[in-house]
């Protein structure tokens, strides 16, 4: 099995798509000849050309309505925003239009939309936010966000296949530094949350970005503690199961989100477990997460507001300790 | 590439100036006969609203019945559309049964959104149609994306979206227009100039007219009396022979006039009243009536078979169930296969010719 960083394992999920299905085509800002901001696209536009990876004008709203039209009328289009910061010019397409249609008319609307997320690399408040919140409280669109490059695949095979709007956040600090073993061809992951490590003193619930931050944190064993790290995968629709199952084991729950505290996805699962898990738990749930403010340039400025490896394994042996 | 800027004539407007040579006297009645089935059943509605029975508020197109009537003329079964909620007759023309129609402003199951959405947020999937949202001109966009796909196909078929005055002054507007143009894609887009966004007059949307703006984004725009339905017909059918012959968008404006306040909760005061004067004298529906008339058609039993059919349908709508409280959370994604949009019905000869 080759071996691919999460990057690879995305534009080979979408070559394999595009490869295996005539309707799937590309749409985005420098996608084309130029291969990508990030380079996802690299050597599509030979292979597939310029209809199928398709260089758009510098429009997110049109972007997104666009690939709507197309998805009713049989085609399923993979939208890149050039970055996920972006989505908020094509947000009334994406939430508006897209999320309601099937609800509203009965018509159903496969899109994709990947949105390069998440900070790390001083790229300021505009290219550094984890918006993923935004859409989960929009009915009618799923979320989802690997942390591997496996299930950068996999996911993203499952998000073509899907028959509703999919928002893929895929995180730009794991391009390059993650890699794993990923199958050739198609294969599909499904919208459920992994134990990415497992444990019976503590669960670390997180996601994307988020879940190398926390396997590195308890990597050391937290004073001999069995520590479990949940992995999401899926935000919309969100394994409750896996959660509470992970609770019911553990008993202690640290949350841990890249995005903004406030409403975060993290902050859906805390009220999941206060709703439904209340009588599962030992100590109080904990949360990491990026305080309310834009996420700033400067590299110390940033470093003081992400979460990280340090704040995790602190909360973990806080809790641990309850 | 030519742009056709030609507002119409005072000589015009009032008179029965355009006669398309593609319509045959079948088409021209039922022209006449969409718009009074889109006026009776809005003012049927009207009144349900009026009793209380038709929730929320109800919008209409009183006096603007030959811009949506004359345009879904001229689409073929295999073209789509994305109307407006002042384009009832888009949906008759299609093949939307008055009934649900009806049951769709009263809220029922049997309404086209099955009690999902109200007003004319409606499209019947299997007729082509795609259903409107409030944020305006969305559509406009979904409309360019169908069209990149029929294009990137290479299907001669073409999209048609409905938006009114306002609608030039958002983004969106300039996105599908700068899209469509850079892609020369096969849409048509019916900018309804009703003369009002809400309460907000022509002066204070633009300073240029926006049939104008067409040549910037390089292709075609033409100005129409929106209150001709044979001349909305006729502009229509040139528009769609032009995009699907690989020719480009075209922006037609329908100049016309929103006889109603915005919604029925709109006494629309600030309407001058001798404008609203000046355009009753431009009816559509009259002019079309006065047309056949002279050709010898008998109006008044066309008007009498609409009023019978909007009396039943009303009947049918009202007998109609409520949708179940239990099903409010369900379906809000697909489960199953993504069905696309189906052919809608055409009654044009032409299309009847064809097949």
């Amino acid at each position: 099995m080759p071996t691919m960083t999460y990057l690879q394992a995305i534009s080979s999920a979408l070559r394999d798509e595009m490869r295996a299905d005539q309707r799937v085509l590309l749409m985005g800002e420098d996608i084309g000849e130029f291969g990508g901001a990030f380079k996802v696209t690299d050597g599509f536009f030979d292979e597939f050309g310029p209809e199928r990876v398709m260089d758009t004008p510098l429009a997110e709203s049109a972007i997104i309505g666009c690939a709507v039209g197309a998805a009713v009328v049989g085609l399923r289009p993979v939208c890149e925003m050039q970055f996920a910061d972006f989505i908020s010019c094509g947000f009334d397409q994406l939430v508006n239009v897209a999320g309601k249609m099937y609800y509203r008319q009965g018509l159903a609307v496969p899109l994709v939309v990947r949105m390069p997320s998440g900070g790390g690399f001083s790229g300021g408040p505009f290219h550094s936010q984890n918006p993923e919140a935004w859409f989960m409280h929009a009915p009618g669109l799923k979320v989802v966000a690997p942390s591997t490059a496996v299930d950068a695949k996999g996911l993203l095979c499952h998000a073509i296949h899907d028959p509703n709007p999919v928002c893929f956040m895929e995180h730009k600090h794991l391009y390059r530094r993650v890699r794993g073993e990923v199958p050739d061809g198609v294969f599909e992951t499904p919208f459920c949350a992994r134990v990415a490590q497992p444990g019976s003193d503590l669960v670390v619930v997180c996601y994307g970005a988020m879940v190398e931050v926390a396997l590195e944190a308890v990597a050391d064993g937290l004073d001999g503690a069995s520590v479990e790290v949940l992995d999401l995968r899926s935000l919309v629709p969100l394994d409750e199961e896996a959660v509470l199952d992970s609770v019911a084991r553990c008993s202690k729950v640290v949350i841990v989100d890249e995005a903004n505290a406030t409403c975060a996805a993290g902050a859906q699962v805390a009220a999941l477990i206060a709703e439904k898990g209340f009588e599962l738990l030992d100590g109080p749930v904990v949360r990491v997460a990026t305080p309310d403010v834009p996420i700033p340039f400067s590299p110390p400025l940033e470093a003081a507001v992400l979460p990280n490896v340090e704040r995790v394994r602190e909360a973990c042996r806080e809790l641990l300790a309850y | 590439m030519s742009t056709e800027v030609a507002p119409p004539g005072e000589e015009e407007v009032g008179a029965v100036a355009v006669v398309s040579e593609h319509l045959t006297p079948d088409d021209r009645i039922w022209l006449l006969r969409s718009m009074l089935l889109m006026r009776g059943l809005e003012e049927r509605a009207m009144s349900l609203y009026r009793q209380g029975r038709v929730p929320g508020s109800f919008y209409d197109g009183f006096g603007q019945e030959a811009v949506s009537a004359g345009a879904a003329f001229a689409m073929a079964p295999e073209d789509r559309l994305c109307v407006l909620h002042r384009d009832l007759a888009a949906h008759v023309i299609r093949g939307v049964a008055p009934a649900r129609i009806l049951a769709q402003y009263l809220g029922r199951a049997a309404g086209v959104t099955r009690g999902r959405d109200g007003n004319v947020h409606f499209g019947d999937p299997e007729l082509g149609c795609v259903g409107m949202v409030s944020m305006l001109p969305d559509m406009m966009l979904v409309a360019t994306g169908m069209a990149m796909a029929f294009k990137l196909r290479g299907e001669r078929r073409c999209a048609i979206t409905w938006f009114g005055d306002g609608s030039t002054s958002r983004g969106d507007f300039h996105e599908a227009m700068n899209w469509a143009g850079v892609q020369r894609l096969p849409v048509i887009f019916v900018l309804e100039n009703n003369q009002y966004a809400y309460s907000t007059p022509l002066d204070k949307q633009f300073a240029v007219d926006p049939v104008e703006r067409a040549a910037a984004y390089g292709f075609a725009g033409v100005t129409v009396d929106g209150n001709d339905v044979e001349a909305m017909f006729e502009v229509t059918r040139e528009a769609r022979a032009r995009a699907v012959g690989g020719g480009g968008p075209t922006l037609i404006e329908a100049v016309t006039m929103r006889m109603h306040g915005h919604a029925a909760h709109d006494d629309m005061k600030y309407v001058p009243k001798a404008q609203v004067e000046e355009w009753r004298a431009k009816d559509p529906v009259d002019r079309q009536a006065a047309r056949l008339a002279a050709l010898g058609v008998d109006v008044a039993e066309v008007r009498a078979a609409v009023a019978a059919e909007i009396d039943l349908a009303t009947e049918e709508a009202l007998a109609s169930p409520m949708p179940d409280p239990e099903t409010a959370a369900l379906d809000v994604f697909c489960s199953g296969e993504a069905e696309v949009l189906g052919d809608g019905v055409a009654r044009w000869s032409g299309w009847v010719e064809r097949s």
